[in-house]
């Protein structure tokens, strides 16, 4: 039992701090040092103190309150505490629960389907150490034990999957304990400066996943809009202050090109919200900004799963506030005069602001400019070095520099920070975006139409826009191998693993009170209430449990008696009628030779009837013959 | 072919016992939680409230499947005893003072295997065994036998708690069993009485005269036809001869032959010690009793029979 907990708390071990760890490993291997000396238990006048001070430790460490870390480290110790504690049957039970409840804080940290598994291993563990305290006579096999705790898991599993579906899910939390932050994840910030995008160029972690209800839109229309930056140092872009309530106005051409889509956003700890340029509405706990940001309420730690619609031909912003328009045109003094210079020209050349930006576009049409991962680094006047030395770079030199000549040549222009693009996962029917998609584009304010989305990056690379960054970055360059997608035996398992990745986040980490509602509906319930759902679990579980009970049971309670006992129940029960009554625990002989002597009659066929039925029951001769023979001669008499 | 739950019934009238094998028909046995299946359960809510606090998906699906284990771990404890075959064994007979012992045999008609069965006479500690398929285990009710006579088995309550010990499925059942206890024996050695020579009238026949083996000292209850008269009269304290060999003497342990001062229990206890002592010495023997006259006989059944006809003196 000792290394079932011990598996138990190994996940653990890295989280809880090295004294907890070490304290509980040393109460456990005291206890199994213990039981193999046989000797005696400590008694309470050393399990108390350890307790306090084990208490006290913990509340030391992490001050008071209850977190995650601190109640998954008071569990241990008290876990480790039982253990010591452990004299009868009933306490070891007590382990074991404490046990299954250290399972359940694995998933404080985790729920990826390799904990799950884990979870099942060490449950099966757990379950085969109860069978094992059952079994008082020693009698099991550690492997019995095993397979028998393996069976009814199996038997229990139906079960479970009706309680998962059924059981009415309650929107949490209860008692509102803050969840502890998530460290360490990827993702894009408030500000963009040279590097910042081609630094997620090498994650190949997933930002979000999206099923479209309706046709997705082609890769060039898959703008996933996220920060907007306004403010510019010279060398950082950062998003500012901005409003909260959308007051543009959005005018829609048409409903043609409206796409429906639910997307599942993993955790970043900000609180961006994806959606195709434009969204149509803020989904729910969510708000929508001026520059249309859509900004959810409380940063996003956990996975967040929300239904959006987008409309892609849109007319926005004709309207915009002067003092943001102002803003639009703030560039710092001092810093990148030659860049200065040709906006200068590029304003005399153009006869409208349509104009400049074709013509700024032109600068890197004609230019020989590269798209790459790995730039060289900038300096001070990173625009001009940019635009007339090294012409190399990623997105976010492209739209901070295209900005840069939009704002000194008179027209408001800000910088949008997403992603671009994704990718289809045949298996699962839905779009993967990975964090190597982060990319950065450009927004002008023309006086006819609003704000419109400009992409230099299309024109030096188009490939990126159209197929992703994999066909637009040159071989040499340090992309993630998975988001490459050469290998065709690579990709396959890729998808595979995102596919089942993908359906456990879905329906087993996100089966919402929503979704179950969505499946009943589809069932066919109409307005399916909890009282629907409890009613609809008793009866499911009542017949899972009927089959169960079938399978279990089905060889006792169906077993049917030898047809020659019965045969020979009505014998014994004819004779007594006779007033020969065959005495309790007396065997057929005795009991034919007494029946023979008192109905000396019958003597013939008693004796018969006796050898055939002790044939048949004793010495296994099934002979049809011999077993109609015998009914015949029990009718008779 | 329903499972059935019941909540105990208490009986207030007697059950008269059954003789024979019993099966265990689905009818008779009941489920409820152990502690630890309360227990069980207990954690089982927290972890559900704790995965509703948290949203953690997984933590349902873990918990369901503690409460599906829990579930189908009744039907399988429910298994562990139904259609359990107990019949009556013989049980020896024992002394009292010490522990009747009851076989119970166990079988099973079928193909289960049954492990950790537990069997207890009212409040007692319980035994445990497997029974395998096809095959039939033993298990000794023990029951301190505190006076002699017929003992009776009484209630038995058959239980397991296999395969988690999350239910406890038990039934209760009397089995016809008695058990004989014989009196207790007289602590220490008291040697046994001399025999008579001759017939029961005591006549002195002369004829094989025993060899004289020696004088000891007068112990309560010997014939007094023993007593070295002799020796008395010398003032010396009163002996006994003693005699080896019974070729003319018959080996008489009667009850007449008492102190006055025994009561009915302390001759049954002396008598007893005589017997077993005799049976060990491998004398012939006879048993007079008021009831009952034993002729002289020797041997084990010989041995029992006198045992049976003390236990069973005036009850």
């Amino acid at each position: 039992m000792l290394g079932v907990l011990i598996a138990v708390l190994a996940p653990h071990v890295i989280r809880i701090p090295v004294w907890v760890s070490a304290a509980v490993g040393a109460m456990l291997v005291s206890r199994g040092w213990l039981a193999w000396r046989g000797a005696a238990l400590p008694g309470k006048w050393l399990l108390i103190p350890l307790t306090v001070l084990g208490t006290g430790g913990v509340v030391l460490t992490y001050g008071p309150g209850l977190g995650r870390d601190a109640a998954v480290a008071l569990l241990a110790i008290m876990l480790g505490l039982k253990v010591l504690e452990v004299k009868f049957l009933r306490d070891a039970t007590v382990a074991v629960c404490l046990g299954f409840f250290l399972i359940i804080t694995n998933f404080l940290y985790s729920q990826t389907i390799p904990t799950a598994l884990f979870m099942v291993v060490v449950m099966a563990w757990l379950t085969a150490t109860l069978v094992a305290l059952q079994d008082r006579n020693h009698t099991l096999a550690a492997s019995q034990a095993l397979g028998t705790a393996a069976t009814l898991m199996l038997q229990a599993a139906p079960l479970t999957v009706a309680l998962f579906l059924l059981f009415p899910r309650v929107q949490g939390p209860i008692f509102g304990f803050p969840q502890a932050t998530s460290t360490g994840v990827t993702g894009l910030s408030d500000r963009m400066s040279p590097g910042s995008l081609s630094r997620l160029g090498l994650s190949d972690e997933v930002a979000f996943r999206v099923r479209f209800s309706s046709q997705a839109p082609a890769p060039h229309g898959l703008y996933w809009r996220g920060p907007v930056l306004w403010d510019f140092d010279g060398r950082t872009w950062t998003t500012g202050d901005t409003a909260t309530t959308a007051t543009g106005g959005v005018h829609h051409e048409g409903s043609s090109d409206v796409v429906r889509y639910t997307v599942t956003l993993e955790p970043h700890n900000m609180r961006w919200v994806f959606a195709i340029d434009l969204p149509t509405a803020a989904p729910p706990n969510t708000v929508l900004t001026d520059d249309y940001q859509l900004l959810s309420t409380r940063p996003v730690r956990n996975r967040l799963r929300y239904d959006v619609s987008s409309q892609l031909a849109y007319r926005y912003g004709l309207d915009e506030q002067p003092g943001l328009l102002r803003r639009a045109l703030l560039i710092p003094r001092g810093y990148n005069p030659k860049s200065l210079e040709l906006a200068r020209q590029i304003r005399q050349q153009s006869s409208s602001e349509e104009d400049v930006v074709k013509n700024a576009l032109d600068v890197f049409r004609s230019q020989p400019f590269f798209y790459t991962l790995v730039p060289p680094e900038l300096g001070r006047d990173a625009v001009d070095e940019f635009l007339f030395v090294t012409r190399r770079g990623f997105c976010e030199h492209y739209a901070s520099s295209f900005v840069f000549l939009m704002r000194a040549a008179g027209v408001p222009a800000r910088v949008v920070v997403g992603y671009q693009g994704g990718e289809l996962n045949p298996l699962g029917d839905y779009m993967i975006v990975r964090q190597s998609e982060a990319h950065a584009w450009a927004e002008v304010w023309l006086s006819k139409q609003g704000w419109v989305r400009v992409d230099p990056t299309a024109t030096v690379s188009p490939a990126r826009i159209q197929a992703g960054i994999a066909a637009a970055v040159p071989a040499g360059e340090p992309l993630p191998i998975s988001v490459r997608g050469n290998w065709q035996l690579l990709n396959r398992f890729r998808f595979t693993w995102d596919a089942m990745a993908n359906f456990w986040n879905q329906w087993v980490l996100g089966y919402t009170p929503e979704r179950q509602t969505k499946l009943l509906t589809d069932a066919g319930f109409r307005a399916p209430s909890w009282q629907t759902l409890a009613v609809l679990l008793m009866s499911v579980a009542g017949v899972v449990v009927g089959v169960l009970a079938l399978l279990v049971l089905r060889k006792l309670l169906l077993v049917r008696p030898d047809p020659a006992v019965r045969v020979w129940g009505a014998f014994c029960r004819k004779l007594a009628r006779r007033g020969t009554r065959k005495r309790p625990g007396e065997g057929p002989l005795d009991f034919a030779r007494r029946a023979a002597a008192e109905q000396p009659a019958l003597e013939p066929k008693i004796s018969a009837i006796a050898d055939l039925y002790i044939g048949a029951r004793y010495a296994g001769r099934r002979d049809k013959g011999e077993a109609r023979r015998l009914r015949q001669l029990v009718s008779s008499l | 072919m329903a499972l059935k739950l019941r909540l105990p019934v208490w009986r207030s009238r007697r059950v008269p016992a059954e003789l024979g094998p019993v099966t265990l028909s689905q009818s008779r046995i009941y489920v409820l939680p152990t502690r630890a299946g309360v227990l069980f359960g207990a954690t089982a809510l927290v972890m559900l409230i704790g995965c509703i606090n948290y949203n953690l998906g997984l933590g349902y699906v873990l918990t369901f499947l503690m409460s599906a284990l829990a579930i189908v771990s009744m039907l399988h404890t429910f298994r562990n005893l139904v259609r359990l075959q107990l019949s009556p064994g013989r049980p020896e007979p024992v002394f009292a003072g010490d522990q009747g012992l009851f076989p119970l045999l166990l079988s099973d008609p079928g193909t289960v295997i049954r492990r950790s069965i537990g069997l207890a006479a009212a409040n007692r500690e319980a035994s445990f065994v497997d029974v395998a398929v096809g095959e039939t285990a033993t298990v000794e009710v023990r029951i301190p036998a505190e006076r002699r006579g017929r003992l009776r088995l009484g209630p038995v309550r058959v239980f397991t708690t296999y395969p988690l010990g999350l239910f406890q499925a038990w039934s209760s059942l009397e089995l016809d069993m008695h058990c004989l206890v014989y009196p207790r024996p007289e602590p220490g050695h008291i040697p046994l009485p001399a025999p008579c020579a001759g017939d029961a009238t005591g006549v002195e026949s002369g004829r094989g005269q025993d060899d004289f083996s020696g004088l000891r000292p007068y112990q309560h209850g010997d014939s007094l036809r023993h007593v070295a008269w002799k020796a008395a009269a010398r003032a010396e304290p009163l002996m006994t001869k003693q005699f080896t060999g019974l070729a003319a003497g018959e080996l008489w342990l009667e009850w007449d032959t008492m102190p006055v001062d025994f009561g009915l229990e302390a001759r049954l206890s002396r008598l007893t010690r005589w017997v077993l002592e005799a049976s060990h010495g491998g004398h012939a023997y006879g048993l007079r009793l008021p009831s009952i006259v034993i002729a002289v006989g020797s041997g084990p059944a010989h041995q029992s029979r006198c045992l049976t006809a003390l236990a069973v003196f005036q009850q």
